[in-house]
């Protein structure tokens, strides 16, 4: 007997060496659960990688950042003026889609609706990956101890990067969306279709559960539909690269990831939302008017004796200005078909960025004055000496168009507000009528 | 002395000591996770599974083959969110068989590294396939050029490898 063991004493350690992780790792596919505690092996293999990769890509990053802003600034001046211009633009579709996104509010209001919001995020670096093309998931430098937890979503700028699957005490294993035991609820924006999105051994991200018979073209974007009880509803997760019919009834849906799941170096963690009914006093409804006068250049404020006359003398003319009132009278032509009289009559005004004056036209349901302040520059004061445009423009008319206007291109301020801005509206609900102090007596 | 093939009886057998024991895989594991982030096709490599072979294929101990692959395929289990002993069985098995065929060959040549990387690298996956589909219940496809391509370029670094690996051998 003892010849027999010694002589394939070898073969039998590796057997013995083999069933013990074979018994180990069926004890660990039966026990996966939810509340699956971390094994020691983990922690210490975690523990031991882990400070390393976190100081090289502390150095890593230090000498990028010392190259980047301090030596190689090429550029910057030209890239930064093509911001400004990007940052006008994106405001003034802003404008746009925030008249939509206060009609959806309302709506929403009206059938008790709650939405998610995120409410709180924890910025994290990545700071290394699994190593392993069948383990898709990447380590990230904020654990157990700056509040994250398991099945955290994480994202970035540009879309939903993954979910947190183990979390250590300063490091956490976040899994990402193209690894094949993920699984995140989406919908296809443009027709509403709800799948599951999953990752593919070869990496490839695809949308099932969408059946053969529906119309999914190339290039539709696809976003989180909130079904997973994990991502918030609404966040970009990418575009369908490729949709055909699938081997079932289902469609095979690829979808190329919004964010670059490749090259990820800095990711946010969705540490708390929040559910709410959204109110109708949370937006601040911008106008195009408001964006395009603070993008003007600004004018020397006049003397105040001056103001006071000019305000006297043309006070009567802004009397006339016809006021409709309604439920949304930010949205109501203040005047349909501004004569060029009456606007330069009123240009001529003097309107000091008072509270009152600041905000002229609060519609109900619509945000305070003060919330429109905090959003938007202030106005600059015109003077005699300023163009008829632009004495219009440095004013918060108001125009029913002033959105459209803006989404299309069009000066809005060219409708100006005839009403003069620190006068009180006598027919409007909720409208603070406190005079100001150059209005005449 | 040279090593002739399937000369037992003059095989060399090296040992490591314990610092390169130690740090040699933990390095090859860091490098693993960490590669990966700036240089995404890394991930095609496994230099923990290099780093067994050529410790296996150095001391020529069946034992401490196997010993050796099963902790650092342990260790490399640990880094994903797969159950332990996937990375665990394969290379256990890879470093038993690499150790016993070291016994045999001429592991000091260019050609015979090269070819024992190539092989065992479509064993390793092989087992890891197999165990990851069969206990595990992971949908892996299996992509014939996709695994030779693999198996090729990490030959081609086991090569390089373990000529940096034989600074730290030791005769016994």
């Amino acid at each position: 007997m003892e010849s027999v063991l010694g002589r394939y004493r070898n073969l039998i350690v590796l057997v013995g060496v083999l069933f013990l992780q074979v018994l180990a790792l069926a004890v660990q596919v039966k026990r996966t659960t939810e509340n699956e505690p971390t094994r020691l092996i983990r922690i210490w293999t975690v523990s031991t990688v882990t400070p390393l990769e976190k100081g090289l890509v502390s150095i890593q990053s230090g000498v990028r950042n010392l190259w980047h802003n301090y030596f190689f600034l090429r550029g910057v001046r030209a890239e930064n003026r093509e911001l400004k211009q990007e940052i006008e633009r994106l405001r003034l579709q802003q404008v746009r889609l925030s008249e939509d996104a206060e009609q959806a509010r309302r709506l929403q209001t009206l059938l008790a609706f709650k939405e998610q919001f995120i409410s709180k995020t924890v910025a994290a670096q990545v700071i290394g990956s699994s190593g392993s093309e069948q383990s898709r998931s990447i380590y990230i430098d904020k654990g157990a101890h700056d509040g994250i937890a398991p099945d955290m979503a994480v994202i970035t700028a540009d879309g939903i990067v993954g979910k947190v699957m183990r979390v250590f005490r300063s490091t956490s294993l976040v899994l990402l969306i193209d690894d094949q035991t993920s699984g995140v609820g989406a919908i296809l924006a443009k027709s509403r279709l709800q799948g599951v999105l999953h990752g593919r051994p070869s990496g490839e991200v695809v949308l099932e559960k969408i059946m053969n018979d529906e119309p999914v073209q190339a290039g539709e974007p696809v976003l989180t539909s909130g079904g997973d009880q994990i991502f918030p509803k609404g966040l970009p997760v990418g575009t369908v690269s490729k949709a055909s019919k699938g081997s079932e009834s289902f469609l095979d849906i690829r979808v190329r990831p919004a964010a670059n799941l490749s090259k990820l170096e800095e990711v946010l963690v969705i540490a708390q939302k929040e559910e709410r009914a959204p109110s109708l006093s949370q937006t601040a409804p911008v106008r195009a008017v408001d964006v395009l006068a603070g993008r003007l250049p600004s004018v020397p404020d006049k003397p105040a004796t001056e103001d006071a006359n000019k305000t006297g003398t043309t006070a009567n003319s802004n009397q006339t200005t016809p006021q409709t009132v309604g439920t949304r009278p930010a949205k109501t032509p203040a005047v349909g078909s501004t004569a060029p009289q009456s606007a330069q009559g009123s240009a001529e005004l003097t309107p000091k960025p008072t509270p009152t004056n600041a905000a002229p036209n609060k519609s109900v349901g619509n945000a305070s004055p003060s919330s429109n302040q905090s959003v938007l520059p202030a106005p600059p004061s015109p003077s005699n000496n300023t163009t008829p445009s632009n004495r219009l423009l440095s004013r918060k008319p108001t125009t029913s168009a002033a959105p459209n206007n803006a989404a299309n291109g069009m000066p809005s301020a060219a409708k100006p507000d005839q009403r003069k801005p620190d006068q009180p509206k006598q027919d409007q609900p909720g409208q603070d009528q406190t005079p100001s102090e150059d209005k005449p007596q | 002395m040279p090593i002739t093939y399937t000369s037992g009886e003059q095989v060399e057998v090296y040992r490591f000591s314990v610092p390169a024991t130690i740090l040699i895989p933990l390095i090859a594991l860091f490098l693993q996770a960490w590669l990966p982030l700036g240089l995404h096709f890394f991930s095609i490599f496994d230099l923990p599974l290099l780093v067994t072979i050529a410790f296996a294929m150095a001391r020529r101990g069946q034992i401490s083959g196997l010993l050796t692959g099963a902790v650092i395929g342990l260790l490399q289990d640990s880094l994903t969110h797969h159950p332990i002993g996937v990375f665990g069985i394969a290379k256990t098995v890879v470093g038993y068989g690499a150790s016993s065929l070291g016994v045999k060959l001429d592991v000091e040549n260019v050609g015979t590294r090269f070819l024992v990387t190539l092989l065992f690298y479509v064993v390793h996956e092989t087992v890891y396939f197999m165990v990851a589909r069969g206990l595990v219940g992971l949908k892996l496809e299996w992509s014939w050029p996709h695994e030779l391509w693999s198996a090729l370029a990490n030959a081609l670094v086991g090569v390089a490898l373990f000529a940096v690996l034989d600074k730290f051998k030791q005769r016994t």
